[in-house]
C-alpha cells in the first residue's frame, strides 16, 4: 500500500502563562491511501492538536519543536502561509466537531460548498454551483436544488454535518481529517453520517484520519488505530489488533470502562486517577500513576515501541523480554481468547 | 437490585403533559401524556434523542417548570400542584438534581465549601459553624474528594472532579431522590466510568433512588433496573433495561438499538442499521399497554396481540 503521509517523531509545545505545555512528546504514524486511521484518546492527549498540526493550524502560541509531517515527499512544517493555502482545502481537508460553529451563518450554503472549488480550481461561477449541487445531493440533502439559496441556521444538525462533509469534500482531497465529526450528534444520525464517510471513502479513494474517544465509533470505522496518551502514541495496530489483541494497560483501561453486552452486573472497570499535567509531564511512562500494572523501570524511563506483530506496536514495558507475565484485566482476557478463535495464535500469556 | 417482594412506588408520574406556548400557533408538546413510576431504590432510565423531551420530563418533576397537566406522586403525595415555600422547601430537600454539564452548573465565584453548603444553609441543617464544615468535609470524603479542596474555587478541579462536587452539593440536604440529567455525557471515557461507580455505590450505601436521563444507550443499560424509551414526547417503551435492551419491540427502540455503535470490530461489521419511519397518523388510540409482565409499549389496543407475537418470536430466536 502507497504511504501517503508520514509524521516522524513530531513534538509541539504552547506557551502559557503557567510555563510550556509540551503537548505532543514525539508522535510518529504513517497513513496510507485509501484507509481510515482513528486516533483515540481523552481530551488533552493530544490528538486534535496532531491533526491541527499537519493541516497547520495551530494556535498562535504553538510551536512545532521537533520533526517531519512529510505529505507527498514534502515537509509540511516548513512551508509558508501561502504555501499552506494551496494544501488545505484542497490536498487536505478537514470537517470539525461542531457543526453549528464551523459553518459561515451569513452565507448561503451554495456559496459556502463552492468556495473552495472557485478558490484552488479554475471554474466559473455556474460550474462550482453546480459542482456544488452534485456533492450536496450525494451527501443526502433532500430538494438541494432549492436549498442552495438557503442558510445554516435553516438546517438540522445532522444536515449541516453533511454540509460540511461536502465542503471538505469538495476538491477530492487526498486526505481527510475528521475531527470528532459524530460526537454532537444523536446515535441515530451519527450512524447515518458514519455510513455516509464510508460510501463517499469508496467512491474517490480518500484516505481518512478519524479522531474520537468513541471507541464504539472507532471499531465501525477505522482500518487501523492509534492510542494516545499524555501527548504520544502508545498503541497502535490493526482494528482486530487492537480490539481484540490489545497490549498496553491503558488501552486494556479503556476497554474495560465501557459496558458491553455480554457485560454481567458487576462493578465497571474504572481507571483510576486522571490524566497527566503536561506543563511538567511524568519523567517515565506517563501512564504509571495510574496503571496497577505499573513496573518500576515506568517510574524511570519512557517505554519505546516493541512489536508485536509487523503491524502491531505498544510502547509499555510489559513487553521487553525479561518483563514479568501478568494477566491482564477479565474484559482482555475474554476479547483474546476472542482472538486465538480468530487467527488459531495461542496466546501464552493466557496459560 | 434484584426486586424482593413489591417494592414501594416512590414516584408515580400519570398523564404528565408539558407544553410550551400552549394554545398558540407555536404550541409545543415537549412531553405528552408520559406516564410511569419508579421504585424505591431502583434506577430508572430514560432515553431517547435531544429533543425527544427526556430532559423536560425531569425538570417538570422536579418543577422547574409548571407541568401543563397531570399528576405527579412522590411518596403518595401529588406534588405538581404543590403551593407554599415551606411546601416547596420540604420537596426540595427530597428531590435534587445532578446536571449535564460541571462546568456550567457550579458558580464560578464560590467555594466548593459554599456551593457544598449551599443547601445545608438553605435548610438550616448544621447546628453551628464548626458542624457545617464537618458535614462538608464528609461529603466531600463520600464523593471520593479531599477535605483541603473545600477552600477552593470550581476552575481547580477536572471535569470528573466537578461532576464529583455537583453529586457532593445534590447530597448535602440528605434527599431520597435524585434527578440525573446527562451526568456523564461530557465526561472522557475513563472517567465516566468513576462517576457512574461513585452513583451506584452511593445508591446502595444511602438507599437512593435514581432517574437516569441519557442518550447513551450502553451507559444506561449497566445502571438501570428499568428503562424508558421517548420519542417525540411520548414514552414508546418501558421494561426492565434486559428486557428492553434484548427484546426491544417498539420499532423506534429497535432503529435507536441498532444504531448504537459497540467496541467491538466483528459486531460492527455484522451490524444492520434499522431505520424507524413514523407510522401515518391513522386516527386510533394509542396509549402505554403491558404487553408481557412489566413490559409496556405504546400502541392501540388492536396492535397488542401483533406486538406480543412479536415479543414470542424475539425470546424463542
Amino acid at each position: 500500500m502507497k504511504k501517503i503521509l508520514e509524521v516522524d517523531d513530531l513534538h509541539i509545545s504552547f506557551d502559557t502563562f503557567a510555563g510550556k505545555v509540551q503537548a505532543i512528546r514525539g508522535v510518529s504514524f504513517d497513513l496510507y491511501k485509501g484507509e481510515t486511521l482513528a486516533i483515540v484518546g481523552e481530551s488533552g492527549s493530544g490528538k486534535s492538536v496532531t491533526t491541527r498540526t499537519i493541516m497547520r493550524l495551530l494556535a498562535n502560541n504553538g510551536h512545532i519543536d521537533q520533526g517531519k509531517i512529510l505529505f507527498k515527499g514534502e515537509d509540511l512544517v516548513h512551508k509558508t502561509e501561502r504555501e499552506m493555502q494551496k494544501i488545505r482545502g484542497k490536498e487536505i481537508a478537514m470537517i470539525f466537531q461542531d457543526p453549528m460553529t464551523s459553518l459561515d451563518p451569513t452565507m448561503n450554503i451554495g456559496n459556502q460548498v463552492a468556495e473552495s472549488l472557485r478558490k484552488h480550481k479554475k471554474v466559473s461561477k455556474k460550474e462550482a454551483l453546480a459542482s456544488a449541487l452534485e456533492l450536496l445531493k450525494l451527501v443526502g440533502i433532500p430538494n438541494a436544488e432549492q436549498r442552495l439559496k438557503n442558510y445554516p441556521h435553516q438546517f438540522s444538525g445532522g444536515q449541516r454535518q453533511r454540509i460540511v462533509i461536502a465542503i471538505a469534500l469538495i476538491c477530492y482531497p487526498e486526505i481527510l481529517i475528521a475531527d470528532e465529526p459524530t460526537t454532537a450528534l444523536d446515535v441515530t444520525i451519527q450512524a447515518q453520517i458514519i455510513e455516509l464517510m464510508k460510501e463517499i471513502q469508496q467512491k474517490i479513494q480518500t484516505s481518512i484520519i478519524f479522531i474520537t474517544h468513541d471507541l464504539g465509533v472507532v471499531a465501525n470505522v477505522a482500518d487501523r488505530v492509534a492510542v494516545m496518551y499524555g501527548g504520544r502514541i502508545i498503541e497502535v495496530g490493526t482494528s482486530d489488533e487492537i480490539f481484540y489483541h490489545p497490549q498496553h494497560p491503558y488501552t486494556w483501561g479503556l476497554l474495560s470502562s465501557m459496558p458491553t453486552l455480554e457485560m454481567e452486573e458487576n462493578e465497571l472497570y474504572a481507571i483510576p486517577g486522571s490524566p497527566p499535567d503536561l506543563l511538567d509531564p511524568p519523567k517515565g511512562d506517563a501512564f504509571y500513576p495510574r496503571n496497577e500494572y505499573a513496573l518500576k523501570i515506568d517510574t524511570l524511563e519512557a517505554p519505546p515501541f516493541f512489536e508485536v506483530s509487523p503491524t502491531h506496536q505498544a510502547a509499555t514495558w510489559l513487553l521487553a523480554p525479561h518483563a514479568p507475565k501478568v494477566t491482564p484485566p477479565k474484559e482482555i482476557v475474554r476479547r483474546w481468547r476472542l482472538y486465538e478463535q480468530k487467527t488459531g495464535l495461542k496466546q501464552t500469556a493466557l496459560n | 437490585m434484584n426486586q424482593v417482594a413489591m417494592p414501594n412506588k416512590l414516584l408515580d408520574v400519570q398523564n404528565l403533559k408539558q407544553y410550551f406556548h400552549p394554545g398558540q400557533e407555536n404550541e409545543v408538546r415537549a412531553v405528552d401524556n408520559v406516564s410511569f413510576h419508579i421504585y424505591e431504590g431502583e434506577t430508572f432510565g430514560l432515553v431517547g434523542e435531544s429533543g425527544c423531551g427526556k430532559s423536560t420530563t425531569g425538570r417538570s418533576i422536579i418543577r422547574l417548570y409548571h407541568p401543563t397537566d397531570g399528576e405527579i406522586y412522590f411518596n403518595g403525595e401529588d406534588i405538581s400542584k404543590l403551593k407554599g415555600k415551606k411546601n416547596m422547601q420540604q420537596f426540595r430537600r427530597d428531590i435534587q438534581m445532578i446536571y449535564q454539564d460541571p462546568y456550567a452548573s457550579l458558580n464560578p465565584r464560590m467555594k466548593v465549601q459554599d456551593i457544598i453548603a449551599e443547601g445545608i444553609d438553605i435548610h438550616g441543617l448544621a447546628e453551628s459553624d464548626a458542624d457545617r464544615n464537618q458535614q462538608v468535609n464528609d461529603l466531600l470524603e463520600l464523593v471520593g474528594l479531599d477535605k483541603s479542596h473545600a477552600t477552593r474555587y470550581p476552575h481547580e478541579f477536572s471535569g470528573g472532579q466537578r461532576q464529583r462536587i455537583g453529586i457532593a452539593r445534590a447530597l448535602a440536604v440528605q434527599p431520597r431522590f435524585i434527578i440525573c440529567d446527562e451526568p456523564i455525557s461530557a465526561l472522557d471515557v475513563s472517567i465516566q466510568a468513576q462517576v457512574v461507580n461513585l452513583l451506584q455505590e452511593l445508591q446502595r450505601k444511602k438507599n437512593l433512588t435514581y432517574l437516569f436521563i441519557a442518550h447513551d444507550l450502553s451507559m444506561v443499560k449497566y445502571i438501570s433496573d428499568r428503562i424508558g424509551v421517548m420519542h417525540f414526547g411520548k414514552l414508546v417503551e418501558v421494561g426492565t433495561s434486559e428486557e428492553v435492551y434484548r427484546f426491544g419491540l417498539h420499532p423506534y427502540t429497535e432503529s435507536l438499538l441498532s444504531a448504537i455503535p459497540l467496541p467491538d470490530p466483528d459486531y460492527e461489521r455484522n451490524r444492520r442499521r434499522v431505520t424507524y419511519q413514523a407510522p401515518k397518523e391513522d386516527g386510533k388510540e394509542r396509549s402505554l399497554k403491558e404487553i408481557a409482565s412489566g413490559h409496556y409499549i405504546y400502541c392501540s389496543d388492536d396492535e397488542v396481540p401483533f406486538y406480543q407475537k412479536k415479543l414470542e418470536q424475539k425470546k424463542r430466536q
